[in-house]
């Protein structure tokens, strides 16, 4: 049997290597959406974690929820950055800053 | 240890050692490759921990369309990634240290005696008649049926969302007027012209 500790520190460990992957390449937006799917999978990894240790599903289902705004956030993302590549022709952070932000 | 530890053991490396590749790899499609072999190996654990149908929607949901739809992106955009990664040394300290300490942090919660108790200490093993999907499905349709729906419609304003950013109008192009044409009438398009027969 593995025990629980396993699973979070795994999780633990994916997200912070998300957290320094956003840190790392603060240039590249397409990386930055990857950590932040990253993220998400390690938050989804304790829910499933403590639903299959305390024997109630409602983790489960939270991570079928996480899993759908997770899969919605993606697709905008993504439209977004289509969108802006069509304008601007760059999608290098340091361009993208006409708001003078 | 037994075989479970063993496997669980050896999913989590190839899901630690993948996920440090896509944050450091610097091609994107790389990156994309990459974390689709971190997703499998977590649905791979999550199959371990008797989610049965969550680690296979992972595998169809994300690997088969968030990752695609990434790819796609990525190969569409025709992307100079030289710039992008000047600032990857003068980052790589102050990334390290807080991604350090923030997984020490967390690591010395979990790994607290609070989460070795002993009810968290032993899950029940299900027999091979237990079905995750019927229990899940179950759970959805009755306690969850309302926040099922809005999760529906989530993903409605996401779809017309996309489409709506995306959409371009192009004057060049010639579109269909579908009202237009179905609105259409006889008298509108044909003319019955009557003339005379020409005799030889």
């Amino acid at each position: 049997m593995v025990p629980l500790s396993y699973y979070l520190i795994l999780g633990a460990v994916l997200f912070g290597l998300s957290v320094a992957g956003i840190f790392l390449n603060r240039k590249n937006i397409i990386i930055l959406l990857m950590s932040i799917e990253l993220m998400l999978l390690a938050v989804n990894m304790n829910f499933v974690a403590f639903s299959h240790y305390l024997g109630d599903t409602a983790g489960q289902v939270f991570v079928f929820f996480i899993l759908t705004v997770a899969a919605a956030e993606a697709a905008i993302g993504l439209a977004i950055l289509v969108v802006l590549f069509r304008n601007w022709r760059t999608i290098n952070v340091n361009d993208l800053d006409s708001m003078k932000g | 240890m037994n075989i479970e530890v063993w496997v669980f053991l050896t999913f989590s490396l190839v899901a630690v050692a993948s996920a440090v590749r896509v944050i450091t790899v610097n091609h994107s499609v790389h990156a994309a490759l990459f974390l689709v072999l971190t997703f499998f190996s977590c649905a791979g654990i999550w199959l371990l921990a008797e989610a049965e149908f969550l680690g296979l929607t992972l595998v169809l949901v994300y690997v088969g369309a968030v990752m695609v739809l990434f790819l796609f992106v990525v190969m569409m955009l025709d992307v100079d990634t030289a710039p992008m990664q000047e600032g990857f040394t003068r980052y790589l300290p102050l990334g390290l240290v807080i991604g350090l300490v923030m997984v020490a942090e967390m690591v010395l919660v979990v790994a607290s005696p609070k989460f070795s108790s002993e009810k968290l200490s032993n899950a029940v093993a299900h027999g091979a008649d237990y079905s995750n999907t019927e229990e899940l499905g179950k759970a959805i349709y009755t306690d969850y049926l309302y926040q099922f729906e809005i999760a529906a419609v989530i993903l409605l304003v996401a779809i017309i969302a996309a489409i709506a950013l995306t959409l371009r109008k192009r004057p060049e192009t010639k579109y269909q007027k579908p009202s237009e044409q179905v609105k259409v009438k006889k008298s509108d398009r044909l003319r019955i012209v009557k003339m005379k027969s020409e005799q030889h």
